[in-house]
């Protein structure tokens, strides 16, 4: 008798989500694991966000930061840059100058930003406050209402502050980016939370938080994949939400994309290690199950959808 | 069923300031309160006490069995306490039991306790190293703890195996884990071993209005698996046990009037079993 390849189907299914007005992109939406297309539906290729910030990346590393050196003063130019020679599909603006220990800009500074990037710019956009959790609801419930009806994502909301950022991104016609700290159950209660505030579970993008390779990088794995079979294998409405992996900012600030070849030569190349690091890192959370991912370096990017393009085959 | 009342614990303040100012009222007030509640046994929970230890020990003793006709449960790791409270142990009351000790050598002197004094203890089946992955690494310890009670001459009809509840808030997989661990110890010994468990900590750190939902409906599944004996509020064992024919029947599939409690009853279960993901507001969804 010939093998037959035993094949694994879920009941669930993860939501797709749809962002972005004239240009949109749409993200989830499988019903099997990562990338297992021998055994269920992928309707949708992951989505790679370029971040650019609102100030200057100055402790960005410098392999990264020399990408955008003749950019990164004008957030505007900047995406615009991103989208025309970097071709990227979406944008992640983060307003890390709002926070209290960067520029502690104010929200009307951050609406002119988010205002600018969205003139500049006809691809999707993600906007990010600066995980100040007093702060985000200050700033994300302002540029939520200057980005009305733009169908951004709006993010990160967390438990301490999740109801005047989800009543925002509610009101102004938005996706929302739920963020808990590497903990499947308080991830659950923050998505039940938010949804029994009358937003709808569809629109919700989970963050069970990110980590670098080397960093904390398998419990970002093992929570992912465990919200990820919760959604199929438990048909868990709540955990069904696609999810975010926010690799660039986690891997830029480690010591092994920074170090230099004088200090560490052993290391080899400094600039090869820090894009290795952050493509390393997203494809490990790609199989962990994450659908959008926010990346820095083009070069890594690169590298990531090229895995993609052979994992969809 | 032998209920052992949990509420005599250094981690409750009004006990913590009592056992300090030796301070009898609150504590012979906690013990009449679990007796009148259906506990058979009083759990004296004095911490590490490393020092003063065996006069702590000594003194709860006393107060507890001049207020209720109960035994005492000695629960401290200080080995010297545990002898002290032995010695005052009034046994006309029945036996006391000593908790506990464990697969970690340090633990061992208790069984020598329990042979000398001829009184029950409890055996946590959890080594020196980390904690037990499922059951079957909970009998392997039960086995190797049950070889070493007969070597220090304990009878095994003396020893209480207890698989160790943890949180289901941060260790979810754990809860069906030990449940089916009740019902691997029963089948070591003929006759069946005896378990316990430490009820309340499934439900720690979970909101206060489902603690007692979680412990109440746990305790039904275990007390299903066999468990013979639970360090609990025995006021919740009790208001379990009038929940108990409404559990079994949902549990058998029948519907009952209550439709607001058989919705509590199944969530709570498939949450134990692990059927759906744990989150505080698990009742909600």
């Amino acid at each position: 008798m010939a093998f037959v390849v035993p094949k694994e189907s879920f009941a669930g299914k993860v939501f797709p989500v749809t962002i972005g007005t004239e240009i949109q992109e749409t993200f989830g939406g499988e019903n099997t694991l990562p990338f297992h297309s021998f055994e269920g539906e992928i309707p949708n290729r992951p989505l790679i966000a370029y971040e650019i910030q609102d100030i200057p990346p100055e402790d960005w590393p410098e392999t990264v930061r020399e990408v955008y050196s003749e950019v990164s003063d004008d957030p505007a130019k900047w995406a615009k840059y991103c989208v025309d020679e970097l071709k990227a599909k979406a944008i992640a603006l983060r307003l890390i100058g709002t926070h209290p220990d960067q520029k502690d800009l104010s929200a009307d500074d951050a609406v002119k930003v988010v205002k600018e990037v969205l003139e500049a710019v006809k691809v999707p956009l993600i906007i990010l406050g600066s995980n100040h959790v007093d702060k985000d609801s200050e700033v994300l419930v302002k540029v939520a209402e200057v980005a009305k009806d733009r169908n951004c994502i709006i993010g990160k909301a967390q438990e301490a502050n999740y109801k005047t950022i989800a009543a925002a991104a509610m009101a102004n016609g938005h996706k929302l980016i739920a963020m808990s700290e590497l903990d499947i159950n308080l991830s659950k209660q923050l998505n039940i939370l938010i949804t029994q505030m009358g937003f709808e579970k569809e629109r919700l993008i989970t963050d069970p938080m990110c980590s670098a390779l080397g960093y904390g990088l398998e419990y970002t794995y093992s929570v992912m994949e465990r919200i990820r079979l919760a959604a199929l294998a438990q048909n868990d409405p709540v955990m069904q939400p696609p999810m975010l992996a926010d690799v660039g900012m986690y891997v830029w600030k480690i010591k092994e994309t920074q170090a230099s070849e004088e200090d560490l030569p052993e290391w080899g190349s400094l600039q090869e290690r820090g894009i290795l690091w952050e493509a390393v890192t997203t494809a490990s959370l790609l199989l962990a199950g994450a659908e959008l991912i926010i990346m820095r370096h083009p070069k890594a990017v690169e590298l990531v959808e090229r895995f993609i393009d052979e994992m969809m085959g | 069923m032998l209920v052992i009342g949990e509420k005599l614990s250094i981690i409750a303040k009004r006990v913590r300031e009592a056992m300090m100012n030796k301070d009898k009222g609150p504590i012979q007030e906690i013990a009449k309160a679990q007796y009148e509640a259906g506990a058979g046994m009083i759990d004296a929970n004095i911490g590490p006490a490393e020092d003063g230890g065996e006069e702590i020990m000594e003194w709860m003793v006393t107060t507890i069995q001049e207020a209720v006709p109960l035994p005492v449960c000695l629960d401290t790791t200080n080995y010297k306490a545990i002898e002290a409270g032995l010695k005052v142990h009034n046994n006309e009351y029945g036996l006391p039991m000593i908790n506990s000790t464990s697969n970690d050598p340090e633990r061992f002197p208790m069984l020598e306790l329990a042979a000398k004094y001829g009184c029950y203890i409890i055996a946590l089946t959890v080594g020196k190293g980390g904690l037990p992955a499922d059951e079957e690494e909970r009998a392997a310890i039960a086995a190797e703890i049950m070889a070493r009670a007969m070597e220090y001459g304990v009878p095994l009809e003396h020893l209480y195996l207890d698989p160790l509840v943890l949180q289901i808030a941060t260790t979810q997989d754990q809860a069906i884990k030990v449940i089916r661990a009740v019902e691997v110890f029963k089948q070591l010994n003929e006759p069946p071993m005896k378990t316990l468990v430490g009820l309340s900590n499934i439900s720690n750190g979970c909101p206060k209005d489902i603690r007692p939902i979680l412990n109440k409906y746990f305790f039904l599944m275990l007390l299903n698996a066999g468990l013979d004996a639970a360090i609990a509020d025995p006021a919740e064992i009790k208001e379990a046990m009038e929940e108990k024919p409404l559990f079994d029947a949902v549990v058998q599939g029948q519907e009952i009037e209550d439709k607001e409690k058989m919705k509590i009853i199944k969530k709570t279960i498939d949450v134990i079993e692990g059927n759906t993901l744990y989150a505080h507001s698990y009742l909600e969804m």
